[in-house]
């Protein structure tokens, strides 16, 4: 016995001395275990695996290996990389292509592998660890099997269509099959993440395993192992047959899918999806009528038709401004989450946060929410229960939804003060205020802290409009102050935008976009100024939209226009969740720092509105009324509107007009802050835009739009504006630059 | 030297017995006296007061579901009780506190102590208070008697646990409740009938009690097979301990050694004088059984864990001075004892792990110097994990923050007598037991040292160290 034993160590030694031989492979690595070959992908160029060229082409010759060796009974495939499975296709690869042939050709070869591994005559089981997105879903839901980790890291989902495109290896045609239309729709056309739990019921997964905790290993490397080992065990029983392949359907599932059978369901599923999609998207984004289109093909032609359609359709949609856009944005959001300031000399262990508001309550919820100690000081006790109640509610609305267990809402809660005084204030390695906007307060509040908190602390703060140097002004240290605007809300909003004044010392920057990235948000760093980058460029924007309304517009129109422009939420439903009384503070303060540029409608109109305590929906009326969650345009607001009316001019007033005559003067404010230096780069300026104002994503943002839409063609539209309405209309001289030039483009040009 | 190498050198990861039938094994399992030449110093502190343990005793551990079926907590404490009072012969007056330890309260005798005490005939006079502290609870209850001697405040205290698994609180779900609450309020006849309209056949779904961590949600077997995992203890290795333990329970109760048990005519019932869930299968039949909490891959099953049990222990606690002036000749010292804790989910069972170098630390001892161990087996795969993890330089460097390891007991002076996988665990009774069974081994195998450790939930831990009183 012990013989054979030592005979079948050996000997399995040998195979593996034999494989790592053959491992002159850098991204896939294949160690033959008895009759199971496990198959691991790691890419060592980068943290994330993706199905990049030399991937797929280490993948065919191991499988091909693996297929032509007859001691080998199934397969294993896994990932090295603790928290990754297969992250997706390499975007730089489709972005490589030039044409939509050869995306078109790309997509076939990533089917025609996924479609070997399908008809596999040994039973490939997945094992996923971490992300599984993308190719890496359509290379998983090709395997006979899959086992995923319960890991918080473990996601499966099909984000493609955030980029503008489709999952064009096959994930259009399987999906459906698999976990039926709805559940295929769902994940396609939102491009959702979904947690392991959540895939085991959906059937997109077999088997979950637990993630382990310290043994004699490290957490993440044993779990792996574990992961493997269950993995091979299911192999073995599919081999053994002791393993189902299909599992067994209880009543309601078999119901539905016999309901899903008939094609008059299918086409009510098909025309309700194609009629919410076009609500949500206005057709403005071409990628989810596509995989409609895709699915559609493949159910009611076939599969060759149906993967003919997908990969045609990826070959369209990679070509597509839109998602070269949505592409743009994603590059664009990776660099802004990272720190281009370096890493602080000391990290924020305590922050303190000064007024309890929406805004100052949300930074402290998303700050506990990263174990980071927080005071949160207001000045009434009241405003303080409502900060600390808001922070609450925003943990426990996670607990809901089951993303964090009551016992981590507590625990994450343990790390905030509520407080009325300045104790503990020694120990801030930050102060955040998010106080009233007006100078002689926040200047009150700098002198108040600057007395108790230690040397090093920052003092950051939160404004919208008021220039931070002359925040800085009242300080001692004003190398340690910085402008960190938040936006509302703070736990929804991605955006951070932070402003550095002159003085600002490149640790006391470093610092806060350490903090900003800590806390989840996407950091742009802009110069100071009134109105900073963001505030700057949706203040002429609002003040056109007010002049619309004094047109004779009304506020539905007006959000209609704006919204089908492709903005998320309409101009005055925007300047009613902002706040009248911010809008038209905002308006004032800016309008004094640049004068008639930032003219257009009646400032007295949003303060009329303002005296009516018509300030939004904070207070239940602005443009529109609130009641018991509907929303109707305010009865009232059509005799303060009459009293400003403005006669509007034909020539520059259609749908189309107003739209550009809204957008054009944000783009010329956005492309003016490059040129004056507010923003450092157009990147930034894309990503402000798109996460903090909500500027049509699949337009790119302001720079990407002028690149598209081609600066000329924006200058010849602001011309004529500008015969009718003046300087509001004047294009800045590097608009001017670019439209003379139209090789000058904001970005490098993708193809 | 035979029954060394099959009872194990104490080195894991091999099979401490090639896989023998249960016959086999028993006849293998010969008793070797060890040599009782030691001659170790006695851990006796200047300025501490020496503690001893006098006596101990305990109910038979019986399944839950049987025998006890119809009983209540205190009835199982008092008779522990009753059974110590008969041993020991003290009088009832001469003890100045009584403290139980329990889990699972039967709201009605929420200080157990005192209704089983009052029942036992013990004087009203005594104080009793119960403490809880989930599987350590009777650890708990001896460690703070040992504190009240040490600070001079009692001089005799009666230390125990109870745990009662046939019957546990069931409430109405806390809709149900709070209706009910408001009914008591409603002053009319109108109020009273809306309340009763506003029940629904959702608030009447019951909440019951589960052996899980409330922090984490996980219950404690599903804890248990994940850390097996962690530590790569696979089924085979823990169905192989697991039947150890039931094979050692089972000899060292056909031998007698289990003399802590007292007998307890049950009221209606017979009398019951043995534990009833030892249960020597085989490694066949234990290798039949699905895995009861991670499906379908798991490795921990019913046969390989402890279950639920009934039972309760007593054991009494003096200074020294006074157990002799009272004319006893005590079995044990308790010396050092510590408590630890760490991560609920991902260590809720390792306290041994921690608390073993820490308390060897307080005594200015070794491992080796250990004659007798007993560990509480809440899953044969949580104490080979444990076994693993304090044999590991790598856990001791990155989890606790040592220098190295302090190494695994050899499993022939470990759990010789059975553990709580055969013998049972009434959560608040097994720390009582392991003390008390620390004290007889000693004696019937001539050791100086011995170490009692515990896991428990809520990730924490416990263990002490036991010195033999000399003979």
């Amino acid at each position: 016995k012990m013989v054979t034993r030592a005979v079948a160590a050996l000997s399995r030694f040998t195979i593996r001395a034999r494989c790592i031989l053959f491992a002159a492979r850098s991204h896939v690595n294949c160690e033959i275990k008895g009759d199971v070959a496990v198959i691991r992908i790691s890419d060592p160029n980068s943290k994330v695996n993706t199905l990049s060229l030399q991937m797929q082409k280490e993948m065919t010759e191991v499988m091909d290996e693996v297929w032509g060796n007859s001691a080998i009974k199934c397969v294993v495939m896994i990932s090295s990389k603790p928290g990754c499975f297969i992250a997706g296709a390499d975007i730089n690869m489709i972005q490589a292509c030039k044409s939509t042939e050869e995306v078109t050709r790309l997509s076939q070869e990533g089917q025609k592998i996924f479609e070997k591994i399908e008809k596999s005559p040994k039973p490939i089981v997945a094992a996923i660890n971490g992300s599984c997105l993308g190719g890496g879903l359509e290379f998983a839901i090709a395997c006979q099997y899959r086992v995923a980790t319960k890991s918080k890291t473990t996601v499966l989902g099909t984000p493609e269509v955030m980029l503008g495109l489709l999952p064009g290896a096959g994930g259009t045609q399987r999906l459906p099959k698999m976990i039926g239309l709805p559940n295929a729709f769902d994940m396609m056309l939102t491009g959702r993440n979904i947690r392991a739990d959540k895939a085991k019921k959906m059937g997109l997964v077999h088997q979950l395993v637990d993630t382990l905790g310290p043994g004699l290993k490290s957490p993440e490397e044993r779990t792996i192992e574990y992961l493997e080992e269950v993995a091979i065990d299911c192999a073995r029983g599919i081999v053994n047959k002791k393993l189902a392949l299909t599992k067994e359907m209880n009543m309601m599932q078999k119901i539905q899918d016999h309901v899903m059978s008939y094609s008059f369901v299918q086409n009510r599923i098909y025309s309700t999806v194609e009629k919410k999609v076009l609500k949500q998207t206005k057709g403005l984004y071409p990628a989810p009528m596509k995989i409609i289109e895709c699915v559609k093909a493949g159910m009611e032609q076939g599969p060759d038709a149906g993967y003919l359609a997908e990969s045609q359709n990826f070959g369209k949609l990679a070509m597509t401004p839109e998602s070269k856009a949505l592409v743009g944005l994603y590059h664009g959001q990776v660099a802004c989450k990272k720190n281009r300031f370096g890493v602080p000399e000391k990290e924020v262990k305590t922050l303190a946060i000064l007024g309890a508001g929406l805004i100052g309550a949300g930074i402290a919820q998303v700050t506990v929410e990263k174990s980071i100690n927080t005071i949160l000081k207001d000045i009434t006790e009241e405003a303080l229960n409502q900060g600390q109640h808001q922070v609450y509610k925003g943990l426990n609305d996670k607990t809901k939804k089951k993303s964090i267990t009551s016992f981590e809402r507590d625990s994450i809660l343990s790390n905030l003060t509520g407080q009325l005084d300045y104790s503990g204030f020694e120990k801030a390695d930050m102060v955040i205020e998010a106080v009233f906007e007006d100078l002689a307060i926040k200047h009150k509040v700098l002198k108040e802290v600057e007395a108790v908190i230690p040397p090093n602390c920052v003092f950051a703060s939160n404004t919208a409009a008021l220039a931070i140097k002359d925040i800085a002004a009242a300080s001692k240290r004003p190398e340690k102050v910085v402008g960190m605007h938040y936006f509302s809300p703070v736990d929804k909003m991605q955006l951070l935008e932070i402003i550095t004044t002159d003085k600002t010392s490149k640790d006391t920057t470093a610092s806060a976009v350490a903090l900003g990235l800590k806390q989840g948000k996407v950091v742009i760093v802009v110069g100071d100024g009134p109105g900073f980058y963001t505030t700057r460029c949706l203040a002429p924007m609002l003040a056109e939209a007010v002049r619309v309304l004094q047109e004779g517009v009304d506020p539905k129109k007006l959000d209609s226009l704006t919204t089908g422009f492709g903005f998320p939420v309409g101009a005055a439903t925007l300047a009613d969740k902002l706040g009248i009384d911010v809008a038209a503070h905002m308006a004032e303060n800016l309008g004094k720092a640049f004068g008639s540029r930032f003219g257009g409608g009646n400032l007295e109109l949003l303060k009329t509105m303002v005296a009516k305590g018509f300030k939004g929906r904070k207070s239940g009326k602005g443009f529109y009324v609130y009641q018991s969650g509907l929303k109707d345009i305010n009865p009232e607001l059509k005799e303060i509107v009459e009293s400003y009316n403005m006669m509007p001019t034909p020539a520059v007033s259609s749908d189309s007009d107003v739209q550009y005559r809204l957008i054009s003067r944000f783009v010329n404010e956005a492309v003016l802050c490059l040129q004056e230096g507010i923003l450092t780069n157009p990147v930034e300026g894309d990503i402000g835009a798109v996460f903090g104002l909500g500027f049509p994503p699949f337009l790119g943002g302001p720079f990407r739009f002028v690149d598209n839409f081609g600066a000329d063609k924006l200058v010849e539209k602001m011309k004529t504006f500008e015969e009718v309405f003046g300087n509001q209309f004047t294009p800045c001289q590097l608009l001017l630059d670019h439209a003379k030039d139209p090789s000058r483009k904001f970005h490098r040009l993708i193809h | 030297m035979e029954v060394d190498r099959l009872l194990g050198s104490g080195k894991l990861g091999k099979p401490f017995w090639g896989g023998n039938t249960c016959a086999e094994f028993k006849v293998q399992l010969l008793w070797l006296p060890f040599s009782s030449s030691k001659s170790k110093k006695t851990l006796s502190k200047t300025g501490v007061k020496n503690i001893v343990l006098v006596d101990g005793v305990r109910t038979p551990f019986l399944q839950s579901g049987t025998t006890y079926a119809d009983l209540m907590p205190h009835d199982l404490a008092r008779t522990a009780l009753q059974g110590l009072l008969n041993r020991t012969g003290i009088p009832k007056d001469a003890v100045d506190y009584i403290i139980y330890g329990t889990v699972i309260q039967e709201v009605k005798t929420s200080n157990v102590a005192r209704e089983a005490a009052l029942g036992a005939g013990f004087s009203d006079r005594i104080p009793a208070h119960t403490v809880t502290m989930a599987c350590i609870s009777s650890n708990q209850a001896m460690t703070t008697a040992v504190g009240m001697i040490a600070a001079g405040q009692c001089d005799a205290v009666v230390a125990g646990g109870v745990e009662f698994m046939s019957d546990v609180p069931i409430r109405h779900s806390r809709k149900m409740r709070k209706t009910m609450l408001s009914l008591n309020k409603a002053k009319t006849l109108g109020a009273r009938l809306a309340l009763l309209g506003s029940i629904r056949p959702a608030h009447l779904a019951p909440e019951l009690p589960a052996v899980a961590e409330f922090s984490t949600e996980e219950t404690m077997g599903h804890s248990a097979d994940r850390l097996a995992a962690a530590f790569g203890v696979s089924r085979r290795e823990q169905d192989e301990y697991a039947l150890r333990s039931h094979s050692l329970a089972k000899r060292a109760q056909d031998e007698g050694l289990l003399s802590d048990v007292v007998g307890f005519k049950v009221p209606g019932k017979d009398i019951v004088s043995k534990d009833n869930g030892i249960r020597p299968s085989s490694m066949e039949q234990m290798a039949k059984l699905k895995p009861a909490f991670v499906k379908p891959h798991g490795t921990v099953t019913a046969a390989n864990s402890s279950y639920l049990t009934d039972g309760a222990s007593a054991v009494l606690i003096m200074s020294e001075e006074k157990a002799l002036a009272l004319g006893y000749k005590p079995k044990a010292y308790l010396r050092d004892f510590v408590y630890v804790s760490q991560d609920p989910k991902d260590q809720l069972l390792l306290g041994p792990s921690y608390a073993t170098p820490k308390v060897l630390e307080r005594s200015g001892l070794k491992l080796a110097d250990i004659d007798v161990f007993e560990f509480h087996e809440a899953f044969a795969g949580q104490i080979l994990s444990n076994l693993k993890a304090m044999d590991s330089d790598w856990f001791a460097k990155t989890y606790m923050g040592r220098t190295s390891k302090v190494g695994s007991p050899p499993l022939d002076k470990f759990n010789l007598w059975g553990g709580s996988l055969s013998l049972g665990h009434p959560f608040g009774a097994t720390g009582c037991r392991l003390v008390t069974t620390v004290a007889h081994r000693l004696k019937k195998e001539g050791g100086q040292y011995g170490l009692v450790a515990a896991c428990a939930a809520g990730g924490q831990g416990h263990a002490m160290v036991i010195e033999a009183y000399p003979q």
